[in-house]
């Protein structure tokens, strides 16, 4: 009981920009080949919206209110195309459904955390789930602080590339192929923490061989969808022997 | 389209993707117990769900055209070694990226 108020005590005692300071160190590192990899799809996806006509405007209050890469990219598309609000709607709970897991597997890690918590769902693209699920905190670092600098670094560096994109858009000139791999390479290490943090791999394996499977099935454009529903019924149906297993603690 | 229309397609494209982002904490509030099953669900998703981010990212490679997938194949070996080895996020993840870069510049 006493230490537990001396615990308490120190916490108050910690000046709030103390806080931040640590929270924003902490988070900084984690966020930087998000850095590279949105900057380059970002002054990507600026570029993209430029030479299809639209003034920068467009990719800057898209990458703000959106914050969502994959799906940005698509409504350019729908923009050229033929009104139609319901469809943009449809497409865009398809394209995005996966950030429902994201949700799913952050009901508990975004308790308590007030209006911190708007933000950080808001916020809650491919890259701020993955790092905000897997990163170590450590113990004397503000939880919701570091995922807040973690997501409010990646939706900066979001914005920033877009605007570059579409302010500079017909004067970049980059020899930077291949650069787009930075990506791949984070969720390749992403994954891999995860499988050297688990005991068993039995759902990261699933993943894999799941996604793929649909990946052969239903092709580049449509497998999200099979594969999200196909992971969410083998889980399902091996909840016992998992729940038994041991792999979920 | 007018700017109204755009205006409104572009307001559906946010409304859609916060739609996905907050419906689980939406159904789920904090202040009740959340359900045993997607507790469960919220535990071992995610391991399947980094599986599925790293198809995602490969989705566009083509085994059977162009460099057939050579180049990522051998940057994704460069970074798991690396990440073993060494285990620092930042070099694994520059050192393969810079691999995968020097192959589809220089050799495919």
């Amino acid at each position: 009981m006493q230490s537990e108020s001396t615990v308490l005590q120190t916490k108050m005692s910690v000046p709030r920009s103390e806080k931040l300071k640590k929270a924003f160190k902490a988070a900084f590192p984690y966020t930087i080949p998000i850095f590279a990899g949105f900057w380059f799809l970002g002054i990507t996806y600026g570029i993209y919206m430029n030479v299809s006509g639209f003034s920068f405007w467009y990719p800057m209050l898209m990458s703000i209110t959106i914050f969502a890469g994959s799906i940005e990219f698509v409504t350019v598309n729908m923009l050229l195309g033929a009104f139609n609000p319901l469809q943009a709607f449809a497409m865009t709970l398809m394209i995005n459904a996966r950030h429902l897991f994201y949700g799913i597997s952050m009901l508990d890690k975004f308790r308590g955390l007030g209006w911190k918590k708007f933000y950080l769902i808001f916020g809650m693209c491919d890259e701020s789930f993955s790092i905000n699920y897997t990163a170590d905190i450590p113990e004397d670092v503000d939880r919701g602080w570091f995922m807040f600098f973690v997501t409010l670094l990646n939706h900066i560096y979001w914005f920033s590339g877009a605007a570059l994109g579409g302010v500079f858009g017909s004067l970049i000139h980059f020899d930077t192929e291949g650069l787009e791999f930075v990506m791949t390479a984070m969720f390749v290490v992403i994954f891999l923490e995860q499988w050297l943090k688990e005991k068993k791999h039995t759902s990261s394996l699933l993943g894999l061989g799941i996604s793929l499977l649909c990946l052969t099935a239903f092709g580049a454009d449509h497998f999200i969808i099979p594969a999200m529903l196909a992971i969410v019924a083998v889980l399902t149906m091996m909840r016992r022997p998992l729940e038994k297993g041991g792999e979920v603690q | 389209m007018t700017l109204t229309q755009q205006i409104v397609t572009i307001g559906m494209v946010v409304l859609g993707t916060a739609a996905t982002r907050f419906l689980p904490f939406l159904v789920f509030p904090a202040g009740k117990p959340t359900p045993k099953y997607v507790q469960y669900l919220g535990k071992v998703l995610p391991a399947a769900v980094f599986g599925l981010l790293v198809v995602y990212s490969l989705k566009d490679v083509s085994i059977l055209s162009g460099s057939r997938g050579i180049p990522e194949l051998i940057a994704i070996i460069v970074v798991v070694v690396l990440h073993i080895w060494k285990r620092q996020m930042l070099l694994s993840i520059a050192g393969g990226t810079v691999c995968y870069m020097l192959l589809v510049q220089m050799v495919f």
